[in-house]
């Protein structure tokens, strides 16, 4: 971001168990009320009591692409919180931290330590949570935003929990403001308020919201972090949306349950991470075989296996690729950002119910469990639904065939109820009607016809599906390319560059399948240095990338630490790659979390 | 076919079939010649006519096996689901569309082994399922193999030494778990398996009925007459099947005398489908319109802000 423009980062640091959460919240409504933009990473470990947790929370006043790569302002609410960070907080920057437990180390220049002795300031309370609530306070004074925006906050946050509280909370803050507002220096600049408000979401919640809209009105899951969000989401808002939504016993019912709903004629979604994703797999494809649309999230974390699971990374796609038995033909996209992800559902529903197949979003942690500010009208709430040739209430003509063997290859599809339509669906390969041909006689002509007509209908319904486009100057020094969620982090790194006078663009990859080849093939042949930056060690996209377009990128950009890339990261193993010729670039992950 | 060709199509007055024979599906059973498949698929055909049910208020939902390959030969809406699937595949077809009348049909193997974790909590779930599991100790399709109904000792290709693990009892598991019905057929007696499956079929909640289903080629331990021997009806010793713990004594019964017949019926606990509220005075979500309202998007978007 060009310096002129406002950007700001504010991490606010402790233990699991220390309510980081609820400041955390009161600033992200606040800020996004006040019309400001937010990216917000909670650095979390697999812990229930104790552990780190670092919230950051960046704000600017434009779209703000990743979390950053420092803090302006880190609120500790743990010494070790201070020991971890101190020694990256620079010039500008403020440490408010509880002088009446944690004892601060050595600061770089610039760096301004903001004591506050909670004891006194919140006359002794014995309330655990009350330095939360003094942070708050001095943080507003120390943004230069008025009390009266944190006091509404407060009063709607906490309305719940009775006056008694609001009243608590609202003089502790004021404590906490005012004792600021008397010692510490504020930022140079307020954070301008009174903007066109923005919405809050995080990307669990923008898939869910995306199946509402789609019309998804059966949703199953088994919980699984960091999938289990949508299923919060769903669970808070189904019953008064109509949406069936089922807590099942594992992943195996979760997808069978699901394909069972939708071949009754629902939309039904269902989302998990890579280790239930893995059990999810054999259902997927008897989708497949049986045709019948339903869609998969996998929300990637960290693996293989249990893994890091409060970690990120995008390690799952080779799974996504080769999940189930057999050759078969299903979509495959993983959304860009958390806009991108609310989007992506009802699209993915069009596209599955067009080609009656299976459809798999490939989300991440990073998206998925992070909080972003949105513009409300941005969020199309009633995106069109086209069920393709989905029948209902048809009239019978007397030799219905599920599987008729048409022009385009999609067959006209009936659910179970109608009369004079009655069919058997089966995982079995079977002919037009249905009947199994490994029952009768394996018959060569008859199976050959169904696997290409089911592949017909795909490719029907794919070419629909819009190309990737190559994103900033044409013949820049290096195209980064990349897929899912580094779309944010590398436009940010790819601005960046420029400003240090290396021409970068880059090519986002959001649909994997169908993978857009000559379009891909064209948008790569003119470049000077192809960088592929992914999260995971083995290079499963420049791999995927290779095989699809027999294109080797020039060199890598890697991170599988758990930890997402910074814009820095990127910026620094271009810089590497173009000095050295470096083939493969691990960043260094600098914030311990 | 296209959807021209469709719409021109003349349409039929709904009618109840005339005869059972209408039930048969568009294939003939590949089952082998004394399979007890046959006299459970004539019992449930019997059963689906006897109550009137049209062939398209039916869904029969089953796995992988010999006896899941029942859908193919009933005339009715199928669904030849994956490997122990059927009962979640069928709670996700009953939930979207809870006027069919869903029925799961498998093996012992599919049910029992695979596809145990899921029996258990649909039974508990009481979703209105009648589930009718072709029981004959062995597994059948892949020629040869012990299932979990076998009993201790039995040599099969998989033990030629013979087994060492005790079988599971599907009854007392049924019961313990929550099912509502819980019955015990044997195909060798097609009149009393037909009733057992109208009664599960009648009833509402999640009916569990296993049926001695003997394999004529792969297990010769348990073939007809060792049943036709044993068999006795719960009926004619007048059980009570509302006293669960007697039932669950029955169930274990397993000597000269094994009991068929309804172990336990219990119309006290609500079904899942009768509690989704999603589902109370309402249509069946495949019928309802898609998407948000007005005033729900804005509700929604209000709580984001």
């Amino acid at each position: 971001m060009a310096k002129k423009e406002l950007d700001l980062t504010i991490a606010i640091g402790g233990a699991a168990g220390q309510g980081i959460a609820t400041p955390g919240n009161v600033l992200a409504r606040i800020f996004a009320r006040g019309g400001l933009h937010l990216y917000s990473y909670n650095a979390h470990q697999s812990i229930i009591r104790g552990g780190h947790i670092l919230l950051m929370l960046r704000v600017g006043d434009r779209e703000v692409l990743s979390h950053g790569d420092r803090i302006d302002l880190l609120v500790c609410l743990n010494q070790d919180t201070m020991d971890r960070h101190l020694r990256l907080m620079g010039e500008g920057s403020r440490i408010l931290f509880n002088s009446d437990d944690v004892v601060p180390g050595a600061t770089r220049p610039g760096a301004q330590l903001c004591p506050m002795p909670v004891k006194t300031l919140s006359g002794n309370s014995k309330n655990k949570v009350i330095q939360n609530t003094l942070s708050l306070g001095a943080t507003m004074s120390l943004l230069g935003l008025d009390f009266a925006v944190l006091e509404e906050a407060l009063g709607q946050l906490l309305a719940k929990k009775g006056e008694d509280v609001v009243r608590e909370n609202v003089t502790v803050a004021r404590a906490g403001y005012d004792h600021a507002s008397a010692h510490f220096e504020p930022f140079p600049t307020p954070l301008p308020q009174g903007k066109k408000p923005l919405a809050v979401w995080a990307g669990n919640d923008a898939l869910a919201l995306g199946g509402a809209a789609a019309g998804v009105k059966f949703y199953a899951a088994y919980p699984m972090s960091p999938a289990s969000g949508v299923l919060h989401w769903m669970a808070q808002n189904g019953r008064s949306l109509g949406i069936m939504v089922r807590q099942v016993e594992d992943e195996i019912g979760v997808a069978n349950m699901t394909i069972g709903a939708a071949h009754a004629g629902v939309r039904a979604m269902c989302a998990t991470s890579g280790g239930g994703f893995a059990l999810m797999t054999e259902a997927i494809g008897s989708a497949a075989m049986m045709e019948i649309p339903a869609v998969f999230i996998n929300v990637m974390r960290a693996g293989p296996s249990t893994g890091v699971p409060t970690k990120t990374e995008q390690g799952d796609l080779r799974q996504v690729l080769g999940a189930s038995q057999g050759d078969f033909e299903r979509f495959i996209v993983a959304p860009k950002n958390a806009l991108d992800a609310f989007d992506t559902v009802p699209e993915l529903f069009n596209l599955v119910d067009r080609a009656q197949c299976p459809g798999i979003i490939l989300s991440d942690l990073l998206i998925s469990e992070g909080t972003f500010s949105v513009d409300p009208d941005a969020v199309d709430l009633h995106p069109s639904i086209d069920r393709g040739a989905l029948l209902l209430d048809p009239s019978p003509n007397g030799d219905y065939h599920r599987y008729a063997d048409t022009e385009s290859g999609i067959s006209p599809r009936v659910a179970p109820g109608a009369e004079g339509f009655v069919h058997v669906v089966a995982t079995d390969e079977h002919d037009e009607a249905g009947v199994l041909i490994s029952d009768e006689f394996t018959n060569p002509l008859i199976r050959r016809q169904m696997v290409e007509k089911r592949a017909r209908k795909f490719e029907t319904i794919a070419a629909d599906v819009p190309a990737p486009e190559l994103e900033g100057p044409k013949n820049a020094d290096v195209t980064l390319v990349g897929f899912g969620s580094t779309y944010g982090v590398v436009k940010e790194a790819a601005l960046r560059l420029a400003e240090e006078g290396v021409s970068a663009n880059q090519l986002a990859i959001k649909w994997i399948v169908p993978f857009h080849v000559d379009a891909v093939t064209k948008a790569l042949a003119g470049a000077k240095r192809i960088v592929v930056v992914e999260n995971n060690y083995t290079g499963q996209f420049a791999q995927y990338l290779r095989g699809e377009t027999g294109i080797t990128a020039h060199a890598h950009i890697r991170k599988y630490d758990g930890e997402p890339f910074t814009p820095h990261h990127i910026v620094e193993g271009v810089r590497e790659i173009l000095a050295r010729e470096t083939a493969v670039f691990v960043p260094t992950q600098e914030v311990m979390v | 076919m296209s959807h021209a060709t469709l719409a021109t199509a003349t349409l039929e007055l709904p009618r109840t079939p005339s005869s059972v024979k209408e039930y048969r599906g568009r294939v003939e059973p590949d089952w082998c010649p004394g399979c007890g498949d046959f006299g459970v698929l004539n019992a449930l055909q019997r059963a689906c006519f006897e109550l009137g049910l049209q062939p398209h208020q039916l869904l029969i939902v089953s796995g992988i096996g010999c006896s899941s390959n029942l859908p193919g030969y009933m005339n009715a809406y199928g669904m030849h689901t994956l490997h122990g699937r059927s009962l979640p595949v069928a709670t996700g077809a009953k939930l979207a569309n809870h006027e069919l009348n869903v029925i799961c049909t498998g093996g012992d193997g599919d049910g029992y082994g695979i596809g145990g974790n899921h029996l258990m909590h649909t039974a508990r779930r009481n979703i209105d399922l009648t589930y009718i599991v072709m029981d004959n100790q062995i597994y059948g399709l892949t020629t040869g193999q012990i299932s979990p109904t076998s009993r201790f000792d039995m040599k099969t290709k998989s033990t030629p030494q013979g087994s060492l693990e005790w079988p599971l009892n599907p009854l007392t598991s049924a019961i313990m778990n929550g099912a509502t019905y819980v019955a015990r057929g044997f195909s060798g007696d097609p009149k009393h398996l037909t009733e057992l499956i109208k009664g599960g079929i009648r009833h509402r909640g999640f009916a569990l009925i296993d049926v001695f289903s003997p394999c004529v080629t792969f297990n010769l331990d348990n073939d007809y007459p060792f049943f036709k021997e044993r068999v006795t009806k719960l009926e004619d010793e007048g059980h009570d099947p509302s006293d669960w713990k007697t039932a669950c004594e029955k169930a274990m019964a397993w000597g000269d005398t094994i009991y068929t017949g309804l172990f336990f019926r219990s119309t006290d606990r609500p079904t899942l489908d009768g509690l989704e509220p999603v589902l109370q005075n309402a249509p069946p979500l495949a019928r309802q319109p898609l998407g948000l309202t007005a005033e729900q998007a804005k509700t929604l978007m209000k709580r984001m802000m």
